[in-house]
């Protein structure tokens, strides 16, 4: 049997900001909990061949593990950290969110 | 100081007027990232795990009081307000925008700084003993020939696609602030019948393999030097290995072949190339070191200073701790300290920055020095100013008095900016900061260097901290693992691994009991924690670090 699939999220640095952004059905956002989630390894890889073709808007596409209820949260400790901003000042997405 | 000619001006508009049609066309799409990515990073510009970062050059340290003014403006007008200074003696810049970038790096060239090979596999910035030309220990100023250096390995064309980075450092003074045995090459000014020269070091390093520099030579005469470093830096370029990442650096090369091996193919390749060096270099580094003449110190009386030392405890506690040495009479080096208990080591705000610009151009001959230790100097101030100048600086928050001292933490910027990082670094200093100031115990400790990195990487030098702490992903959870007995001087040693690494709120109570366990050792308050370290080895402390396990054994 394969290997269950832990659900994703397709993540990325904006081009021109340099922030962290997340994929959405029709788009990109820089809030994880309005990402969309990828419980399906195929689709996910399709995902990813789609944000990577993005090349005048994104930059570093990447799959990250998400805990995904109630909204899609971060798994390590490192997505944790991008989707907040650092811990020595409130910079960041800390500043809005 | 050393200012550029027109040949470097009309060098950097080309490069900087080069960049921003690179960046044009990577926001129109027309360069893909993989593409722009190598012609950003040669540019110094980095992307982080939030933002963008702009590392700026700041060759062996030195500025003065226009340039501080720029980083400060920089930092207002396209950053958050701050800068970041860091071991390498660059300033980072954690939050531009790609479209900005163009725009810092020509306000940058109005002050002849750029970020040119602060990347990529080159040459990078030479770094210098920060108290160059004021130490009252040294034997020359080890700055001209860093310049020397520089301009030597600037587009060098053999050496823009090294195996790896290449990084060199200069010291002029016996003992070493520069780190020369952790470097590519160390150079060190010594004097031999009356005539200066330079010992060659090779092959140091931190990183995923620390090593020692081992001496590649004794004594090499001023003007056998530049043919000297470019053998060296040719036998590695043909030698040093390209096949894997972490074993590319000098250091690999050096121990893969032995040392004398090396300086067997370096005498080779000295010989056939020393003739195409005529001399054009000796009258360079003439030409430099009038640039670097030594400002016109004066003489005042020094009663003010006395006086302020005999009444203010404060202004005396910051004396004792900031100030050294300096070979002119009257004259002291202040360092200030960019470690505030609880703040983020290296960290300078538009408004500190400016206000070390002016207090430079008033007491201190407009000059300024970054420090690998992420301070800023004051290499020349007379004695009777500083009353007045530490009155100055406790009004912005930079009249810490904690040189040396336990809170004056080295720390890269880990996983709050890192992309690389596999831990954070910086709460851990800010926690460490905090803590012994609460004990109120640091100067009664007395000289301790502890450097922190947040992955292998050891960009914050905890190999050679006296300790070390090297934070970890151990299964998706924060872990730091201690080091002990490191040093970065003359007597440079790495550090031992202690034991078992811990988790991030057991690193304080760990980092406490060391300390604790030191003052017990000790022999007398004088005997530093390095000496009491070198007297009784690792046991005794890992005792004091693992009590469970000692409770456990007995
Ligand atoms: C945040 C972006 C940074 C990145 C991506 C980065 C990357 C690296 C890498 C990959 C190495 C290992 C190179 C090797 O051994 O071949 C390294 C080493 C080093 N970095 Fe960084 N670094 C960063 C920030 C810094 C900062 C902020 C400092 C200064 C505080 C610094 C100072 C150093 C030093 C001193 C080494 C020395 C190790 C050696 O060359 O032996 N780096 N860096
Ligand atoms: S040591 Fe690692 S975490 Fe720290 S700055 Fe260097 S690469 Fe980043």
């Amino acid at each position: 049997m394969a290997k269950p699939f832990t659900p994703k999220v397709v993540t990325a640095n904006a081009l021109l900001e340099g922030d962290v952004i997340y994929q959405t059905a029709t788009g990109w956002t820089r809030d994880l909990a309005k990402a969309e989630v990828l419980t399906d390894e195929a689709d996910a890889d399709l995902r990813m061949i789609d944000a990577s073709q993005q090349i005048d808007l994104v930059v570093g596409v990447y799959l990250a593990d998400v805990d995904p209820d109630p909204v899609p949260q971060p798994v390590h400790f490192r997505e944790a950290f991008r989707a907040k901003g650092p811990s020595n000042y409130a910079h960041g997405k800390q500043e809005t969110l | 100081m050393y200012s550029y000619t027109e040949f470097d001006d009309a060098f950097l508009a080309e490069r900087n007027a080069q960049f921003r049609a690179q960046v044009e066309r990577r926001i129109d799409g027309s360069l893909t990232e993989d593409e722009f990515k190598p012609l950003r990073l040669m540019n110094g510009l980095y992307l982080q795990l939030h933002a963008y970062m702009l590392r700026v050059a700041i060759p062996y340290g030195t500025l003065n009081g226009a340039q501080m003014h720029k980083l400060a403006d920089i930092a207002e007008k396209w950053d958050k307000g701050y800068g970041h200074f860091t071991t390498r003696q660059n300033i980072q810049y954690n939050w531009p925008k790609l479209r900005d970038v163009p725009d810092m790096l020509d306000a940058l060239a109005e002050v002849n700084m750029h970020a040119i090979q602060t990347s990529g596999n080159t040459i990078r910035n030479v770094t210098a003993d920060h108290f160059a030309g004021a130490a009252a220990d040294e034997v020359a100023d080890p700055r001209p020939v860093a310049e020397l250096i520089r301009q030597w390995s600037t587009d060098h064309p053999e050496f823009q696609f090294l195996p790896r980075k290449f990084k060199v450092a200069v010291s002029g003074a016996a003992h070493d602030r520069a780190v020369i045995k952790a470097h590519d090459i160390g150079l060190q000014i010594v004097e031999q019948d009356g005539v200066l020269g330079f010992q060659v070091i090779v092959g140091g390093g931190l990183g995923r393999t620390p090593m020692i520099g081992k001496v590649l030579y004794d004594f090499v005469a001023s003007e056998d030097l530049l043919p000297t470093l470019e053998a060296i830096v040719s036998v590695y370029n043909l030698l040093g290995r390209r096949d894997n990442k972490y074993k590319a650096r000098i250091k690999i090369t050096v121990h893969e072949n032995g040392i004398e091996d090396i300086r067997t193919r370096v005498d080779e390749r000295y010989a056939l190339i020393r003739p195409q060096f005529t001399g054009v270099d000796q009258q360079m580094l003439a030409r430099i070191e009038a640039d670097f003449a030594k400002p016109t110190f004066k003489t005042a009386p020094l009663d003010a200073y006395a006086a302020a030392y005999d009444s203010d405890p404060i202004f005396r506690s910051w004396a004792d701790t900031n100030l050294s040495d300096h070979h002119a009479p009257g004259y002291a080096i202040v360092s200030i300290s960019l470690k505030a208990h609880g703040a983020t080591p290296g960290d300078a705000t538009s408004q500190q920055m400016h206000v070390m610009a002016d207090l430079a151009a008033t007491y201190g001959h407009d000059e300024l020095r970054i420090s690998h230790e992420q301070n800023v100097i004051l290499p020349h101030v007379h004695r009777s100013d500083l009353p007045a100048l530490h009155a100055a600086l406790k009004n912005v928050g930079l009249a810490t008095a904690n040189i040396g001292l336990i809170s004056d933490i080295i720390a890269c910027p880990g996983m709050d900016y890192c992309a690389l990082a596999t831990a954070r670094s910086i709460p851990i200093a800010q926690e460490i900061a905090t803590r012994f100031d609460e004990l109120k115990l640091e100067h009664e400790v007395g000289p301790l260097k502890i450097k922190i990195s947040g992955c292998i990487n050891a960009c914050g030098h905890h190999h050679v901290g006296h300790i070390g702490i090297l934070g970890l992903d151990r299964a998706g959870v924060e872990n730091y693992q201690i080091t002990l007995g490191g040093d970065g001087s003359e007597d440079a040693a790495i550090g031992e691994r202690a034991g078992p690494g811990f988790a991030a709120d057991e690193i304080i109570p760990a980092v406490e009991r060391l300390v604790f366990g030191y003052l017990d050792l000790r022999q007398d308050p004088s005997e530093t924690f390095l000496q009491t370290y070198r007297r009784l080895g690792l046991a005794p402390f890992k005792a004091a670090l693992y009590p469970e396990a000692r409770a456990n054994a007995a």
